[in-house]
């Protein structure tokens, strides 16, 4: 570790923070806006003028909105993400649940579907314009054609009905033994592999034949290396830096953007957890629930921006 | 036949052209070239680019670049046809019994990689050696080969050590395997002229102390002089002349060679300087940025109308710097750029029309510096209507003339750029220019990236259109067989100080400061012993630390 990457990787970690505190106050308007008013809403159409005034003192929701968007971004800072309108709870109780499942979910998902994207990507390259690659381009082609929803019907169908080889319905409990917990998100598991497999690979075909351009690949041939080493140690790790931005998006997709696979595994996730807030006015969750996206998010792309600065020998490595 | 290492017979090389718009088609880049190598000599392979010299090197490995692939003909290594074991065998051959040493180390050495990992790959891939001795055998060769802090060296990276220590390097790299052959191809060329001397006399002596055979090829014969037991010489794929090095150089039979041997034979009568200067820099001094040291230190130089002016420097001597300075792309930080009497404004955009045409730039790569969608007559055509508002059949007529003077005829009016050759595409850029009918055309590196006939060429015509059109060149070069060749006055660049300053007269005899003085005795001489003459007369070591 040098100054140059420290100081480098401190400028993104600032930056990653201030976009997040912009993306809290874009949040936060974003959902003052929505037409209504939380209050009417809680009490119904039948409430008095009288009750609503009440609960908007309540609510605090006379205060200046900027009084009550720092109050809010305090309780975040100290973990405290208010209480659910809608059933009185706090949201930090409810929603740690609902992340980990997501979670436990995209990381195994992940721990499948990166490799196996990588590996395919080399062997397409290695296999080139022949049949190998034709066919891992075409098969990643066809996957990510068809809608997400589809591909987990069919699985569903072939093989979870037909076949019975692991549940149709992705139900999680606390205390549940680890293996039947990873027998159950095996289905959605797979779907989204399948989704996001596609993307990555293609990224790191395209990424590595564009380095097998290079004068140092012709040198690696003319020593006599295998075709397989001079892909994976040649040209891979000059293209980590596209692979790596690419990853991390389709790993934030996993995070915030799996709501329809939950809901056909009826998996309990923070993207069903969103919908039926949403559905409910419930204003708090939703701004906790696109905060923790959000976070994911610029986290997420964050690492990427870390790994692809120290992937750069010319950074590690100053003169 | 023991003891001879390589064998090509009838070689035929092709390859498939996807031109766009068209039907591809087979082209033949080498027609039925033979050779032969003797164990532990040097042959020489010589052309323009084009020639195939590269593609016949590369075949000795069985490699062929891109599509290019061996159509016909025998290769034989150490008695055994490369060719007769597929993709398996070559494999066998590279790195183990044949390496390669490439022109552009810098882009030869993979960034990711430190330098020892690199080296050694080859021999334990191959199974030569185990690691430890083979990384003992590197350090062995980065000592012989002059590298600095030889037991350490391996532990950088490429980007961490200059061109010609990469260029070491990659020729240590080469040599680690202990192979039978090595091609250079154009291991020098991408180097300074001081750092060339001493990279050419580093592959000499480890060429000699090794005994490996080697095919050396470069497009300067004088280069190959030096270190080339024989020498072939290649024109469009085929042989010209094949001969011991003394005869092709002393008593050459083809015309081609004769061509070769003689370049740069241009008459030129320097010129004494006018009273008053067309161009005056005066103590300019510029840099990139405020935290940087400056790249440009107290520089001071004069232009008379008519006249040019060479300006000769390595890499990072600031001379492209000066240029950028006198066309305004970088402002100036202190100092004064008079032109025509009158101070040229600091920056281009405070600059008016009438200052922007009298003031016009040939550039290094004539390639880039054209946009490919749009043709020869746009091209030239554009300045026209823009200084002087010309449309229509006006500014046909003048295109054609302008065309007529660089010598190229009606018919590449309606070319597209992708349709001329290096030569063809340098003066469509100086019609560009001249189209402004400028009082000065600034030349930066104009006839580096052109082989030496078609540069010489180049600056027959920019001579005599100075001659008609009365403009001074002040031309930029690390070349000073150029500045020689053309220049009436010279500056000589050092790290962003002009070191030497005078008429072609004054700057070109002796006695020399110790910085011109290594920069005349590097550049390559045809004759036989140069390099050991010019090694033991330097005063000065180079600047390759």
């Amino acid at each position: 570790m040098n100054l140059i990457v420290a100081r480098l990787i401190a400028q993104r970690l600032a930056l990653g923070l201030l976009l997040l505190f912009a993306v809290s106050i874009l949040i936060f308007v974003g959902t003052m806006m929505l037409p209504g008013d939380v209050a009417q809403a809680i009490l119904g159409q039948s409430a008095t003028d009288q009750a609503v005034a009440n609960l908007r003192a309540e609510l605090g929701l006379n205060d200046p909105a900027w009084m009550r968007y720092l109050d809010w971004l305090g309780g975040i800072l100290t973990g405290d993400l208010g209480t659910s309108l809608s059933n009185g709870q706090s949201i930090a109780d409810s929603l740690l649940g609902r992340a980990g499942n997501t979670f436990f979910l995209a990381f195994w998902t992940a721990l499948i579907a990166v490799p196996m994207a990588i590996l395919l990507g080399l062997l397409a390259v290695r296999y080139q314009n022949r049949w190998p690659d034709r066919v891992i381009s075409g098969a990643t082609l066809t996957t990510i054609s068809l809608p997400d929803f589809f591909i987990g019907y069919l699985l569903i169908y072939f093989v979870a009905v037909k076949l019975g080889w692991f549940p149709s319905v992705s139900t999680v409990y606390d205390g549940m033994p680890f293996v039947e917990r990873m027998r159950a998100i095996a289905l959605p598991a797979f779907t989204l592999t399948l989704i996001i497999l596609a993307h990555m690979m293609r990224m790191t075909r395209a990424a590595i034949l564009n380095v097998m351009q290079s004068a140092y690949i012709e040198t690696a041939e003319l020593k006599g290396l295998g075709g397989l080493k001079i892909i994976w140690r040649h040209a891979f790790p000059n293209s980590v830096a596209p692979v790596i931005n690419v990853v991390m998006i389709n790993l934030a997709f996993l995070v915030v953007g799996v709501v329809v696979i939950e809901v056909i595994f009826v998996y309990p996730g923070m993207g069903q957890y969103l919908i039926d807030h949403v559905a409910k006015r419930d204003v708090p969750v939703v701004q906790a629930c696109g905060l923790i996206f959000a976070t994911v998010y610029i986290g997420l792309n964050l690492i990427a921006d870390v790994v692809s600065i120290l992937s750069n020998p010319r950074l590690r490595h100053p003169k | 036949m023991a003891d001879q290492l390589l064998e090509i017979a009838d070689l035929r090389i092709g390859a498939t052209v996807y031109p766009p718009g068209e039907k591809p088609r087979d082209v033949t880049l080498v027609d039925g070239v033979s050779l032969t190598l003797e164990k532990g000599k040097v042959l020489g392979l010589i052309g323009e680019s084009g020639a195939g010299k590269s593609t016949i090197g590369l075949s000795a490995a069985g490699y062929g670049r891109g599509g290019v692939r061996i159509t016909g003909g025998t290769i034989t290594v150490n008695g055994e046809d490369i060719l007769a074991n597929g993709q398996s065998g070559l494999r066998r051959l590279r790195g183990k019994t044949v390496c390669y040493v490439a022109q552009s180390a810098a882009a030869a050495f993979n960034p990711a990689h430190r330098l020892m990992d690199q080296v050694v790959e080859a021999t334990l891939a191959h199974g030569v050696l185990d690691r430890a001795s083979a990384e003992a055998r590197a350090v062995e060769l980065f000592a012989k080969l002059g590298l600095p802090d030889p037991e350490h060296f391996g532990q950088r990276y490429p980007h961490q050590v200059s061109g010609g220590q990469l260029q070491r390097a990659m020729t240590a790299m080469a040599l680690c395997s202990e192979p039978d052959l090595i091609i250079f191809d154009e291991p020098t060329t991408a180097l300074d002229v001081t750092t060339q001397i001493d990279v050419l006399a580093a592959i000499k002596d480890a060429i000699h102390d090794t005994g490996v055979g080697a095919l050396y090829i470069t497009h300067d014969l004088a280069v190959v002089a030096q270190v080339a037991d024989h020498i072939l010489v290649l024109r469009n794929g085929e042989a010209v002349e094949y001969g011991p090095t003394r005869d092709i150089i002393e008593q050459p039979k083809e015309d081609y060679t004769r061509a070769l041997v003689s370049v740069r034979s241009i008459d030129h009568h320097a010129r004494q300087p006018e009273s008053q200067p067309l161009l005056d820099v005066d103590a300019v001094s510029a840099r990139y940025s405020a935290d940087l040291p400056p790249v440009l230190n107290q520089v001071s130089v004069q232009l008379s109308a008519g006249q040019t002016l060479a300006v000769v420097g390595e890499s990072g001597s600031g001379k492209s710097t000066l240029a950028r300075c006198i066309t305004g792309l970088l402002p100036i930080e202190s100092g004064d750029i008079r032109f025509a009497g009158q101070s040229l404004p600091k920056a281009l955009k405070s600059r008016d029309k009438e200052t922007l045409r009298q003031l016009q730039m040939v550039y290094q790569m004539a390639d880039v510096a054209m946009n490919p969608r749009h043709t020869v007559a746009t091209i030239i055509g554009r300045p026209l209507t823009f200084y002087f508002g010309l449309k229509g059949a006006a500014r046909r007529k003048r295109v054609l003339e302008l065309l007529d003077a660089i010598e190229l005829g009606p018919e590449y009016y309606d070319r597209y750029p992708a349709e001329l050759s290096g030569g063809q595409k340098q003066r469509v850029c100086i019609a560009r220019a001249l189209a402004a009918e400028p009082k000065l055309i600034i030349c930066d590196e104009v006839t580096s990236a052109l082989d030496p006939l078609v540069a010489d060429g180049i600056l027959k015509l920019l001579l005599r259109l100075q001659e008609s059109a009365g403009v001074a060149y002040l031309f930029i070069t690390h070349d000073l067989a150029t500045v020689r060749a053309i220049s009436d006055s010279i500056a000589v660049m050092l790290q962003g100080e002009v070191v030497r300053y005078g008429t072609h007269e004054q700057v070109l005899t002796a006695p020399f400061d110790d910085y011109t003085d290594l920069l005349l005795r590097s550049v390559p001489q045809m004759k036989l012993g140069w390099l050991e003459e010019a090694i033991d007369g330097r005063k000065m070591t180079g600047q390759d630390q």
